[in-house]
């Protein structure tokens, strides 16, 4: 079974704002039936200030797609369209403290649902660029699809590219196989074979910055970080680096609680903006970020 | 209130008296089966029973017929590749659309090498088209296998008649009756039936232990190389207790035969009216005249499965969907789109799976409660509209593609 967060079950168990809502003048249908997750989402906006006096939903989905529905319906209640069209997937998922990766796509569902009802309310034509394939990588929620146009796009022949450019295989890498099949189809379609062991670009520059100022760079957002830890009662400290790989130690209130799994992906994320280069954060204790579950 | 437990064909719960026959070999009688001295010797005795006591389940000629191995998925691919490496001359394989992952993702691995694979197609009811069938087989036909029963919907296959057509075109049988072996009696010396595999744990016996049944005479190359256990056909120290354990279970399914096709059979029916007569828009999946005893697939129309199973377990009962959310796919189950069942009801499959333990009182309780759930869950669907599926609910919510 899924691990779903407390609030996701709560959202499931007690559904806010479903059904049919008397009187929307928004309505956006969005989903794909053969994939199993499709949602309705009714708005009753007040014309002259374009504030959503109220909104419903009504989901053919899995537990985690009427979770993410409900919540949409709350955060979006009171907004202005504007505002609430500032809502991203990942607030969605927020929100919810978290979703597992393979259901991510519920909140992106969510998120188009919204845009297409109020695209639907402004008399507008709404069509969805979004296509989604089969996930590949679960430590990081890469799909099929956006790894075929990774590579497509940037030319990458290898899969430590791939690795760098959407972080997929960078996890556990159990999905090399897979990402491998995708790097020898894309490669024939350009008339290039797939030879495994090519370095990949990135090895093949010369690097860019030396060890030191990496390091620097790392302590440097670190410190960007830890106030907000303080705040919470926690604190993290850089152990080592090897090579793409950040020990790190995390410490109080942080230590071991749920969150700290999200906090270290943010980290992480902040970190390969900074060193723009795909690096992988590690707590000492184990356990924190190999949250992605295998399932029979 | 003690959970209901309708998941059997994932997998079962270890008989108390399995666990009682198994212990005694962790510690008292832990010796290596191949060693010499006496430690040795009681456990391979032990082994000996045990396979004497599959054989009889499987109503095998020889004992030697019976190799053990660590899963009904390793019995899978040591029967396929086997039969390959022994026929080289041979490059194509039949199976059908609608077996387990441990032939089908095989199978996929095994066209990229080259080998062309026939996938047999099922009707509405899951039913295959023997003279399909018929004019696949031929002299490039390595090996056919076909499942006994398939694990979604129970549906059973021809596999005798079937194994009797494969040997006729001088092609290799084999059949995945990890479902039907405790469930289903079988005569195996009566067909010709080459390869058969079977999984411990789906009748009471541990988990990752299973069995490749292999006719004598039939050519064979093992896939685990090494040592000289199972004569040499499938290395690797013997998992004793297990094997112990699944003897046992396989001597308590003999005696439960009877059970299973009348007592466990009528609580499946009972149970499925039950529904049927309560839940509208929602219907069997599969061949309800020919299957399991102990399986029921029941699709509910509009809604899905996942979030059905998590109101199930909420009531703290514990079946299974083909929906796509709960098998991480982007796809619902491909048993369901093999029978061309709609979209709209293959999400919303779910298999309950009884046993032996199963109660009348379960059944009742599943029956009062699924009702409600459904109805809960259909509210909030955009298909429904109040009691009833919208006026041509297809046409009601037809979302972008998203
Ligand atoms: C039809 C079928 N074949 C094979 C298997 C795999 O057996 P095991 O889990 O022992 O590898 C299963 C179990 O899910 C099954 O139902």
């Amino acid at each position: 079974m899924w691990d779903y967060s407390d609030k996701v079950k709560e959202h499931f168990f007690q559904p806010r704002n479903a059904g049919v809502l008397e009187g929307a003048n928004g309505v956006g249908d969005v989903g794909s039936i053969s994939c199993g997750d499709a949602l309705r989402l009714m708005l009753k906006v007040e014309p002259e200030t374009d504030i959503i006096l109220d909104a419903h939903f009504q989901t053919f989905g899995c537990g985690s797609a009427i979770a993410s529905s409900s919540a949409l319906t709350e955060m979006i209640k009171g907004k202005t369209l504007d505002e609430a069209l500032k809502v991203s997937n990942q607030d969605i998922a927020d929100y919810l403290d978290g979703l597992p990766p393979e259901k991510m796509h519920c909140s992106v569902m969510g998120r188009e649902a919204l845009q297409a009802a109020v695209a639907n309310y402004r008399g507008e034509e709404w069509s969805d660029d979004h296509e989604e394939g089969a996930l590949i990588c679960k430590c990081f929620a890469i799909d099929a699809v956006m790894i075929e146009d990774t590579i497509r796009a940037n030319n990458l022949s290898s899969v430590q590219d791939v690795t760098n450019y959407t972080k997929a295989g960078g996890g556990c890498s159990s999905c090399h196989e897979g990402i491998e099949e995708i790097l020898v189809k894309v490669m024939s379609e350009r008339g290039e074979s797939f030879k495994p062991g090519t370095p990949s670009q990135e090895e093949a520059k010369p690097a860019g910055m030396t060890n030191l100022q990496r390091i620097r760079k790392i302590e440097a957002v670190l410190e960007s970080v830890r106030p907000q830890l303080k705040r919470d009662g926690g604190d993290i400290e850089l152990l080592d680096v090897d090579g793409k790989t950040i020990y790190v130690s995390m410490t109080g209130a942080c230590a071991g609680c749920q969150m700290e799994a999200l906090t270290l992906q943010g980290i992480q994320q902040k970190l390969m903006e900074e060193l723009k280069e795909f690096i992988k954060i590690v707590p000492t204790k184990a356990g924190a970020l190999s949250r992605a579950s295998c399932h029979v | 209130m003690t959970g209901i437990y309708f998941d059997n064909n994932a997998t079962t719960r270890v008989d108390p008296a399995v666990v009682e026959a198994m212990l005694p070999y962790f510690t008292e009688q832990f010796g290596n089966p191949s060693s010499m001295h006496s430690f040795g010797n009681k456990v391979g005795l032990a082994i000996k029973k045990a396979r004497m006591q599959v054989q009889e389940l499987l109503g095998a000629e020889h004992d030697s017929e019976i190799i053990f191995t660590s899963c009904g998925t390793e019995s899978d691919s040591t029967a396929i590749l086997s039969a390959l490496k022994a026929q080289p001359e041979r490059k194509e394989i039949i199976t059908t659309t609608v077996e387990h992952p441990a032939i089908l993702t095989l199978c996929a691995w095994l066209e990229k090498d080259g080998y062309k694979v026939h996938y047999l197609k099922v009707d509405g009811k899951g039913r295959l088209d023997l003279d399909e069938y018929k004019k696949l087989l031929g002299d490039q036909t390595a090996v056919v296998s076909v499942m006994w029963a398939n694990n979604e919907t129970g549906t059973f296959f021809p596999v005798v008649e079937m194994a009797e057509l494969a040997n006729a075109a001088g092609a290799m049988f084999h059949t995945d009756a990890v479902q039907a072996v405790g469930k289903v009696p079988l005569n195996l010396k009566d067909t010709k039936i080459d390869m058969l595999s079977v999984s411990g744990h789906k009748l009471h016996a541990p988990k990752g232990v299973g069995v490749l049944y292999l006719k004598r005479g039939v050519r064979f190359r093992p896939l685990l190389r090494g040592g000289h256990q199972e004569r040499g056909r499938r290395a690797g120290t013997e998992n004793t207790t297990s094997i112990v354990g699944l003897g046992k279970a396989a001597e308590m399914a003999m005696e439960a035969m009877a059970f299973e096709n009348t007592e466990v059979a009528r609580l499946r029916d009972k149970l499925e009216a039950g529904i049927l007569a309560k839940v509208p828009r929602s219907f069997v999946t599969g061949n309800p005249d020919d299957r399991l005893p102990n399986t029921s697939n029941i699709a509910f129309e509009f809604i899905e499965g996942e979030a059905i199973l998590l109101l199930l377990n909420k009531f703290g009962i514990a079946a299974s969907s083909g929906s796509a959310c709960t098998s991480g796919s982007l796809e619902p189950s491909h048993v369901m789109r093999a029978m061309g069942i709609p979209y709209t009801a293959a999400h919303g499959t779910v298999r309950f799976s009884l046993s032996r333990y199963s109660t009348e009182d379960e059944v009742d309780r599943v029956i009062a409660v699924v009702p409600e759930i459904i109805a809960q869950l259909r509210k909030l669907s955009p298909y429904w509209d109040g009691d009833g599926p919208a006026a041509e609910p297809e046409k009601a919510f037809a979302p972008t593609y998203a």
